[in-house]
């Protein structure tokens, strides 16, 4: 269990875009009705993409709009470690550090963050990049692996993530998933199994 | 080994398109209302005939947990909830069927739905796995489109509906009612059973929660018939299995094999063995960071299966091999997953709350050889106190690991202890 709470420094308002209300809309609608506030975490989470982190405003916006109890809200957004309740880098790497990665050098990745970075939760002075030690994501066999924003880079070594970084910085290309040859989660070197038509 | 001919995944690397022609061509969707016309009880017998036990890692009879569900309709609607909250730590095996085998997923939905006389279900998706979701949206729209579901879902006569839903980083919903709160909109703390889900689950309707692999599994058992999906590993540990093969092997992957595929020949045929040859080997944790590890002695011999993984104090788990050589350090690789269930624990249950950060403390300072050797004996005392005594099942997972470092690995601790305390230089 972590204790998370709210930032210290919170804008004045929220409002969700035009687009977004329509979205949310769509959202609500998958649940049998008066259920309204199973939509909660996914409409959270598109005021977390709106917003880049998610505000107090932002809680009680979406409580409102769900007719719930605003501490309602506010106990899964700092329930669920998705939620940043803190403003984040705009490339904001998420570093897996559970057994498996560690195993395969997850300490090595930490150690690039905080040459290129700094500590967990600090955001670079051009505010591109921050980072945060978090549990298992859910790719082990392409381990040590990261999550930065949407996507997974994975079968990651020190080397092609500190240049995974510095192309994010720049605004350089990338390519998202594995980082060496394999294209999921085969082995590399060639598959043993499912190797001609079936 | 495992013939492709019966594998059932024939695209979990993605080599192929994931897409509805592409899923079509593997066989999906093939004459999936014949099946369903058959009836229900077929379906949920074929299922119970193949000896299914559920993927998601406590391995229960998937056709009679469906069986429990209630008969007749009371006027509550029936709903399946797919467990695609995948985040035991060295499990990574949902996420590729979400991803290249979405419509495996779905008609197995439709079929499973349809055998609990349920209309709905919803997918549970954790919420790091953001383009897994995106890729099974695509597969779901694809097939209301195709008309595959919807109203009279592959002209099948039943009427079913699949919505994607999604978390937001929390290990514990994908305890079974964890998630059904989850999905009420609430923070993600188990309920107290009884009343199991399948008489009060979502909405206080009937509810039954499946895993992913159980699930996409479905529809070519009841294709292939139950008996084709018995005939394939030993009694009560039937079918095959995804296997999730991370840590210290040369080629790490995810693999369909056989149940009961000895440990050993699983790594060295498809993870390229144990970095540094076998006798390198450490331990391996052989069902994910719930299950205790198994030192290489019991390694060179066990089979990969429920009953011979019990038979030796393990489980199989969701089958994600975890493999360890002879470099690990152990007291710390343990002390990681401990930390790992003290940042889960949901904080409902005193001995799982103030426990899991117990044993964490204790371990990290074992790892550097800052502790009492009575205190070894303290905190196997401590597992058993947590073990049993919360509502579910995580404070059970977060003492297993630690009472298989102590069970197997005694002396190395003591050796650390007696060493005395480890300056490590700044990480």
């Amino acid at each position: 269990m972590s204790v998370r709470r709210l930032h210290e420094t919170q804008p004045e308002s929220f409002a969700f875009t035009a687009e977004n209300i329509e979205w949310s809309k769509g959202q609500i609608a998958k649940y049998p009705e008066g259920r309204q506030a199973s939509a909660v975490i996914p409409l959270l989470w598109q005021a977390q993409k709106q917003e880049g982190w998610l505000s107090e405003p932002a809680i009680r916006y979406i409580a409102d709009m769900l007719d719930m109890p605003y501490m309602r809200a506010m106990e899964v957004a700092t329930f669920y470690t998705m939620f940043n309740l803190s403003p984040v880098g705009e490339h904001f790497v998420q570093l897996c550090g559970t057994t498996p990665c560690w195993l395969r050098g997850a300490d090595d990745l930490k150690a690039v963050c905080r040459n290129v970075i700094g500590e967990q939760g600090d955001i670079t002075e051009d505010g591109k990049l921050s980072w945060l030690e978090v549990e298992c994501l859910g790719a082990c066999v392409n381990a040590p692996m990261v999550q930065i924003n949407d996507d997974f880079y994975e079968d990651l070594t020190a080397d092609s993530f500190e240049k995974l970084l510095a192309d994010l910085r720049q605004g350089n290309e990338v390519t998202t998933g594995p980082q060496n040859s394999r294209r999921g989660s085969e082995p590399e070197g060639g598959l043993t199994v499912l190797k001609g038509d079936i | 080994m495992l013939r492709d001919e019966d594998r059932i995944f024939t695209n979990i690397y993605g080599l192929e398109g994931a897409d509805l022609g592409a899923a079509k061509a593997r066989g999906d969707w093939d004459k999936t209302a014949e099946l369903i016309k058959k009836g229900r009880d077929w379906v949920v017998d074929e299922v119970k005939t193949s000896g299914l036990r559920g993927r998601g890692g406590a391995g229960f009879p998937t056709g009679l947990k469906w069986s429990f569900m209630p008969q007749e309709n009371d006027g509550r609607p029936h709903y399946l909830v797919v467990n695609a909250d995948e985040s035991e730590p060295g499990t990574c095996k949902d996420r590729d069927i979400m991803r290249n085998e979405p419509h495996k997923l779905l008609e197995g939905c439709l079929l499973a739905g349809f055998a609990m006389g349920a209309h709905a279900c919803y997918i549970y998706v954790r919420g790091e796995f953001i383009r897994e979701r995106e890729a099974l949206q695509v597969a779901v729209d694809e097939a209301y489109v195709a008309g595959l579901l919807g109203k009279n879902a592959a002209g099948s006569g039943w009427d079913y509906d699949i919505y994607v839903h999604h978390g937001a980083g929390a290990y514990i919903c994908g305890e079974e009612t964890a998630l059904i709160e989850s999905l009420e909109g609430k923070k993600g703390m188990p309920r107290l059973k009884p009343p199991f889900p399948a008489n009060m689950g979502l909405y206080g309707c009937p509810t039954t929660v499946n895993n992913v692999e159980s699930i996409a599994v479905a529809p070519t058992i009841c294709r292939r018939g139950g008996a084709w999906f018995a005939g394939l590993g030993r009694e009560g540990n039937s079918g095959t299995k995804l296997f999730c093969i991370s840590g210290h092997v040369n080629n790490p992957c995810n693999v369909e094999e056989e149940m009961g595929i000895p440990l050993k020949e699983l790594i060295e045929k498809h993870a390229g063995g144990v970095r540094g040859g076998w006798d390198n080997l450490l331990a391996v944790i052989p069902g994910g960071s719930s299950v205790p590890l198994l030192p290489k002695e019991i390694c060179d011999t066990v089979l990969m299966d429920f009953d011979s993984l019990k038979d030796v104090q393990s489980g199989l788990g969701t089958a994600a091999v975890i493999v360890m050589d002879k470099s690990t350090d152990i007291i710390k690789a343990i002390a990681r997953i401990s930390h790992f269930y003290k940042h889960e624990s949901c904080g409902q249950c005193t001995p799982c709350r103030e426990g899991t950060g117990w044993m964490w403390r204790v371990l990290e300072r074992m790892a550097d050889g800052r502790a009492q050797p009575k205190e070894i004996d303290i905190l196997l005392q401590v597992t058993k106190q947590i073990e049993g005594h919360t509502i579910c099942a995580l404070g059970d997972a977060a003492a297993w690991p630690v009472q298989g470092l102590i069970r197997h690995f005694r002396p190395v601790i003591e050796a650390r202890l007696a060493a005395g305390p480890i300056r490590e230089a700044a990480e």
